[in-house]
C-alpha cells in the first residue's frame, strides 16, 4: 500500500515513508521483544517454583510441624497460623472496609472529607507493607507489653485488607443504579434499610470479589508479620502469643543452608503461590458473572 | 408492608433515630481511614525521637551505621533504596511500554486478552516468590557469568567504571534491582495496558485512516493522551520498588558499608528494617522506626504524585 502512495508522492518523501516504515518495524520488534523479556522472567519464575517445589509436596506438609534442621517433617503449624491470621485480619479489616466504602459512595462522595479519605485510602493501598508491621509494632505489641502476639499480626494484614474492601466497596456501589435507591426511598424505606437490603444486595458480588483480593494479597505477605507475629517454631493456637506463619518460615528456611528447610521452603512457596492465583481466579469469575448478569 | 404503613408514626421516629446511627458508624469507619494514615506515620515517628533528638541530621547525612556504639548514619539505606529503585525503573519501564504497547497494538486479538490476564495474575504472586528465586537462581547467575564480565568490560571505563567494579559475590544493589524490575513489571504494565485501552477508538482511528503507522499512533496519539496517567502508573511501581521489602532482602547482601560499586553488598531500608528488628535492642528498634518513618514519608510523596497524576485521566474521561 505505502508503495502506491509513495509512487504518486513527490519523490523527496520516498525517504521520508521509507523512514516511518523502519521506525515502525523496529519499535515492532522491540516491543515483542519486550514482551518475550517480560513474560520469560515471569515464566522462568514459575518454573523454578515448580521445579523446586512440586518434588516434595506430599500429605506430610500438612499433617506435620516444621523440624530441626537435617529431620523430616512438615509445615503444619505455620499454614494454621497463616490461616488463622488471614481470617482475624479479614474479620477486623472488611467489615471496617465495607462500612467507609459505603459511607464514600453513599454520603461523602462529593464532599471534601470525601475525596480526602479516598485520596488517603488510595495512598494506603500502596504503602510499603513493612512500614505497616512497623506501625503495629510500635502503637499495640509495644503498649501491650511487648510481646509478639498473633493478634498484633492479624491487626497489620487487617490494615493491608481495609484499603482495598474500601476501594472495592465504594466502586461497587457506586455502579449501583440511582433509581434503585430512589425507588427503594420513596417507598418510604428508610436510608439504612436501603443500603443493607438493595444496595449490598445489589453489590455483593463486587464486594466480594474485593474480600477475596485482599485475601490473595495478604496471604503472601510476609514484612508485616516479622516483627508482630514474629513466628514460632512449635504449634500454637493461642492467639496472644507469638505464632507462625507460612512467608515466615520460607524466609527463615531458604537461606538457612539446610537442604530439608530450603526443600520446606520452595513447597511453602508453590502452596502459597497456587493459593493466591487461585483465590485470584475465583475472584475474577466472581465479577465476570456478575457484570454479565447486569447486561 | 402494610404494618409498617399503619403504624407509621411511632417507627418513623426509630427510623430517623436508626439513620443517623448508622451514618455516624460509617462516618467513624471512614475517619479510621484518615486516622490509621496518619497513626502510622506518628507513631513511627514518636518510637524514634530519641533517636532523632540525639543525631538531628547526622541521621540522614553519615555513613556511619554503628548500633553497637548507638551511631545511626542512615545515608546508606536510603542510598541503597534510592539505587535499587532508579535500576528497577530503568530496567521496567520501558519493558512495560513494551508489553503494553505489544497487547494493545501489535499481539493478535485472540492473544491480547489471556496474555493480560496472565500478567495481571503474575502481579498478584506474593514479593517473597521473587526473592527466593533471586536468592537460588538469578544470584548465582550474576555471581558466575555477569559480574566477571561487567567488572572486566565495564569496571575499566571512567566515571560510570565505579559503578562496576567488584568481586564476585552476587547480592548487591544491581542484583535487587534487577529482581524488584522483573516484579514491578506486571504491575506497571497492567496500568499501562488498562490506560492505554481507555483511549477513544476514533482517535487512534482517525489516525490510522490518515496513514499513520502503529507505533506512529501509539507513541503520538495514545501516548500523550494517557501521558498523566502512564506517568501516575510508573510512579505507583516507584513506589512498590521502594518500599519492597522481602525480594530485596534475600539478594541484596545486607551490608551497612558505603561502597559505590552496584556489584557490592549494600542495603536498602525495608531490607535493614527486616533483617535488624527482631533482634534489635531499645534504642536500636527507636533508630529503624525512624528509618521506617523516613521510608513512610519518601513512599506518600512518590503515591501521592502517582495518584494525582491518575485522577487527571479520570478526570478527563469525565469520572
Amino acid at each position: 500500500m505505502s508503495a502506491t502512495i509513495a509512487s504518486v508522492a513527490p519523490r523527496n518523501n520516498t525517504g521520508l515513508y521509507r523512514r516511518r516504515r523502519i521506525t515502525n518495524a523496529v519499535a515492532i520488534v522491540l516491543a515483542c521483544a519486550a514482551a518475550l523479556f517480560g513474560l520469560a522472567f515471569l515464566g522462568w519464575i514459575l518454573w523454578t517454583l515448580l521445579a523446586k517445589g512440586l518434588a516434595h509436596l506430599n500429605l506430610a506438609l500438612l499433617t506435620q510441624d516444621q523440624p530441626p534442621p537435617l529431620e523430616a517433617g512438615g509445615l503444619r503449624n505455620a499454614i494454621v497460623g497463616s490461616l488463622m491470621m488471614c481470617g482475624m485480619g479479614v474479620l477486623v479489616g472488611a467489615p471496617l472496609g465495607i462500612a467507609a466504602g459505603t459511607w464514600l459512595a453513599e454520603y461523602g462522595h462529593r464532599s471534601k472529607l470525601g475525596t480526602t479519605v479516598r485520596f488517603v485510602n488510595d495512598i494506603l493501598l500502596s504503602a510499603p507493607s513493612i512500614v505497616l508491621g512497623l506501625f503495629v509494632y510500635a502503637a499495640f505489641i509495644m503498649q501491650t507489653g511487648g510481646n509478639f502476639s498473633a493478634f498484633g499480626g492479624a491487626l497489620a494484614l487487617a490494615f493491608i485488607v481495609l484499603p482495598v474492601v474500601v476501594r472495592t466497596t465504594d466502586e461497587m456501589l457506586r455502579l449501583v443504579p440511582v433509581q434503585m435507591r430512589e425507588a427503594a426511598l420513596s417507598l418510604g424505606v428508610p436510608q439504612w434499610k436501603v443500603t443493607m437490603q438493595v444496595l449490598y444486595r445489589s453489590a455483593l458480588p463486587g464486594i466480594i470479589t474485593g474480600i477475596l483480593l485482599a485475601i490473595a494479597r495478604i496471604s503472601g505477605e510476609t514484612a508485616p508479620l516479622l516483627f508482630t507475629a514474629f513466628g514460632n517454631e512449635f504449634f500454637s493456637l493461642d492467639p496472644s502469643s507469638a505464632m507462625s506463619a507460612l512467608p515466615l518460615v520460607m524466609y527463615k528456611f531458604a537461606g538457612s543452608g539446610y537442604e530439608n528447610w530450603e526443600q520446606l521452603a520452595w513447597s511453602g512457596a508453590l502452596l502459597v503461590t497456587l493459593f493466591v492465583l487461585a483465590i485470584s481466579l475465583i475472584a475474577r469469575t466472581v465479577l465476570l458473572r456478575n457484570k454479565i448478569a447486569n447486561d | 408492608m402494610n404494618a409498617a404503613v399503619i403504624s407509621a408514626l411511632p417507627n418513623d421516629r426509630k427510623d430517623t433515630r436508626n439513620d443517623a446511627r448508622f451514618r455516624w458508624l460509617l462516618t467513624a469507619a471512614a475517619l479510621f481511614v484518615l486516622v490509621s494514615l496518619a497513626g502510622a506515620a506518628l507513631s513511627m515517628l514518636w518510637g524514634g525521637r530519641s533517636v532523632l533528638a540525639s543525631e538531628g541530621l547526622n541521621f540522614f547525612f553519615s555513613t556511619d551505621w554503628n548500633p553497637v556504639e548507638n551511631k545511626y548514619g542512615a545515608l546508606v539505606p536510603i542510598y541503597g533504596t534510592v539505587v535499587t529503585a532508579i535500576i528497577a525503573m530503568l530496567i521496567a519501564v520501558p519493558v512495560s511500554f513494551g508489553i503494553a504497547f505489544f497487547l494493545t497494538e501489535v499481539a493478535p486479538r485472540w492473544m491480547r486478552a489471556p496474555v493480560g490476564t496472565a500478567i495481571e495474575l503474575l502481579a498478584g504472586i506474593p514479593s517473597i516468590i521473587y526473592g527466593m528465586w533471586g536468592f537460588f537462581v538469578l544470584m548465582p547467575v550474576m555471581r558466575e557469568s555477569m559480574i566477571p564480565w561487567l567488572d572486566e568490560h565495564v569496571g575499566p571505563l571512567p566515571i560510570i567504571g565505579a559503578l562496576f567494579r567488584g568481586p564476585p559475590i552476587g547480592a548487591g544493589m544491581l542484583t535487587s534491582g534487577i529482581v524488584l524490575s522483573i516484579m514491578v513489571i506486571p504491575f506497571i504494565a497492567s496500568v499501562m495496558r488498562e490506560v492505554f485501552m481507555t483511549v477513544p477508538a476514533r482517535l487512534k482511528e482517525s489516525a490510522y485512516a490518515l496513514g499513520a503507522t502503529k507505533w506512529e499512533v501509539s507513541w503520538d496519539i495514545v501516548l500523550p493522551y494517557t501521558r498523566s496517567a502512564v506517568i501516575g502508573g510508573v510512579f505507583l511501581g516507584l513506589g512498590r520498588a521502594l518500599g519492597e521489602t522481602m525480594a530485596v532482602a534475600f539478594v541484596i547482601g545486607n551490608s551497612v558499608n558505603f561502597t559505590t560499586s552496584l556489584l557490592e553488598p549494600s542495603t536498602t531500608i525495608a531490607a535493614l528494617i527486616a533483617n535488624d528488628f527482631g533482634e534489635a535492642t531499645e534504642e536500636y528498634r527507636a533508630a529503624l522506626l525512624l528509618l521506617g518513618f523516613v521510608l513512610f514519608i519518601v513512599t506518600f510523596i512518590v503515591l501521592a504524585l502517582a495518584r494525582l497524576m491518575l485522577n487527571k485521566l479520570a478526570r478527563k474521561e469525565g469520572n
